[in-house]
Formats: C-alpha cells, structure tokens, sequence
C-alpha cells in the first residue's frame, strides 16, 4: 500500500509535546481494543506510534512545543491506518542506516524506523519525509 | 496527567545488585530518564558493578529505553563488570532480536538463572 493523502475520519493536532502524543496513543489502542485486536497487535501499534511520535518531537519538530503534530487515523475492523506529521523539513527514509549493522549495533539510537517495519504491515513516508502513514491489519 | 515516576525496586544478593523494573510500560521520557540515572549511580557505586535487570513486570519498552541499555552495557564494560537482563517478555525479546541486540546483550529467562549467569 503506498502512502495516500486521502483523507481519514479522525484528525486530532497536538503541540509537539510526548505527554499529549501518548493521549492520542491511548486512544487509539482503546479503539483498536474495542474491535477486538489481539493483544501482539496492540502491542505493534502501541510500539510503531510511540516511535512514530517521537520521531516526530525529536527529529521533525526539534522538541520544540511550540511546533505541532498532526495525527489522523481510521480504525476500522479490517486495520488501523495512523499518519503523524510534523512541521519540519522532512528526510529521506531510505537515507537511515542499518541499525542492525556491526558497527551500528552498539549505537544507542536510530531503531525506530526499523521496528516500525518489522512490526506493520506496511510504512510509508510522504515526499517531503515529513509524514508517516502506519498500516497494520487486524490480528 | 500527573508527572511518571520510575518504579524501580533494587536489592542485593552477594555482590549482585538486582534492579526490578517495576513499570509495565517504559515509554516516558521522564521516566527513562530516571531510571538511566539510578543505573547509573548504581554503576558508579561499585568497583566491578553486577547488575541483574529483571522485566519481568514491563509489558512495553521504547527505543528509547534499549538506547539506554546500551549506554548502560558500555558503562558496565567499562568498570570490568557485568550486566544480565532477565525475565524479558517474549514479545520484548522479539523487539531484541529484531534490532540484534540479542546478541549485544546476556539475557537469561528468569531473574534465577540470571543470578547463575554472572562470574
């Protein structure tokens, strides 16, 4: 599935701030719940969001509160579609080392991304690199 | 929402120090944090730090958070002394493989064998 700018039934702006993006996050995963999700795929859409919106703080917004992030997103039966945008520049996903290389293991950073895709259906970034959509089918 | 604190339980056995992670979910900043600094100093206090880490309570873990167990494993190597991380859920332990630090890391299945896995 490629990354789509159609538009979700739910979209909620925070400031760039991790206290009101895990708000968000909970509400997702009660949704996700309420249909009936399995608890390993909460688990991966508890996991991709957090990494997804600290990505979002930290790289696209620089930490800065005054800066925003915008979520949209549709739970449905079937998956859970999730975009979080924020108001930086955007960077090149493919550009993000390997973190599971040798001389990258030992590195206390650069995961996320990596977990995102090992965890969910599918990733994709925009052009600009500063949004990602989140794709994970019910399990 | 109120401020996260760390809930962390430590006690020792022999020259172990055993550091129970209390919280189901090791999200928070504030909360990582805090419990990089309580390792930290427990590093510090030990000529030879042994530290068992035991998740067994923790349902959830960040990038975040391995980051600073990988900061941790450093700062142990460094004193010559050793680190064992026990009790990790399985679906934690996926989390693990898939980023390799399986690998970087001694992980035991409970804090038990932890405790027979130092020197």
């Amino acid at each position: 599935m490629l990354f789509d700018s159609r538009p979700l039934p739910h979209r909620v702006v925070i400031p760039s701030d991790l206290r009101a993006a895990r708000q968000i996050e909970e509400e997702i995963i009660r949704e996700t719940e309420a249909l009936g999700y399995s608890p390993q795929c909460a688990f991966a859409i508890r996991l991709a969001l957090e990494e997804a919106m600290v990505n979002a703080h930290k790289h696209g917004n620089n930490g800065n509160p005054a800066q925003r992030i915008v979520i949209t997103y549709d739970i449905t039966p079937e998956r859970a579609v999730v975009r979080i945008r924020d108001e930086g520049r955007g960077f090149d996903p493919d550009c993000v080392p390997d973190p599971t290389a040798p001389d990258r293991i030992p590195l206390p950073e650069g995961r996320g991304i990596m977990l995102m895709r090992a965890y969910l259906d599918a990733v994709r970034f925009n052009e600009q690199g500063n949004e990602v959509q989140l794709v994970k089918e019910r399990s | 929402m109120p401020d996260v604190q760390a809930d962390v339980n430590i006690r020792q056995d022999g020259d172990i120090r055993i550091i129970e992670l209390k919280d189901r979910k090791i999200l928070e900043e504030l909360q990582i944090r805090q419990i990089e600094e309580r390792l930290s100093e427990l590093v510090e206090a030990e000529a030879t730090p042994k530290l068992l880490l035991d998740f067994s309570a923790v349902e959830h873990l960040s990038s975040a958070a391995l980051g600073v167990l990988i900061t941790l494993n450093k700062q142990v190597a460094e004193h010559q002394g050793q680190l064992v991380l026990a009790g990790i859920h399985p679906q934690i332990y996926e989390v693990f493989k898939i980023t390799r630090l399986n690998r970087l890391f001694s992980i035991q299945p409970t804090a038990e064998d932890g405790l027979k896995a130092f020197n």
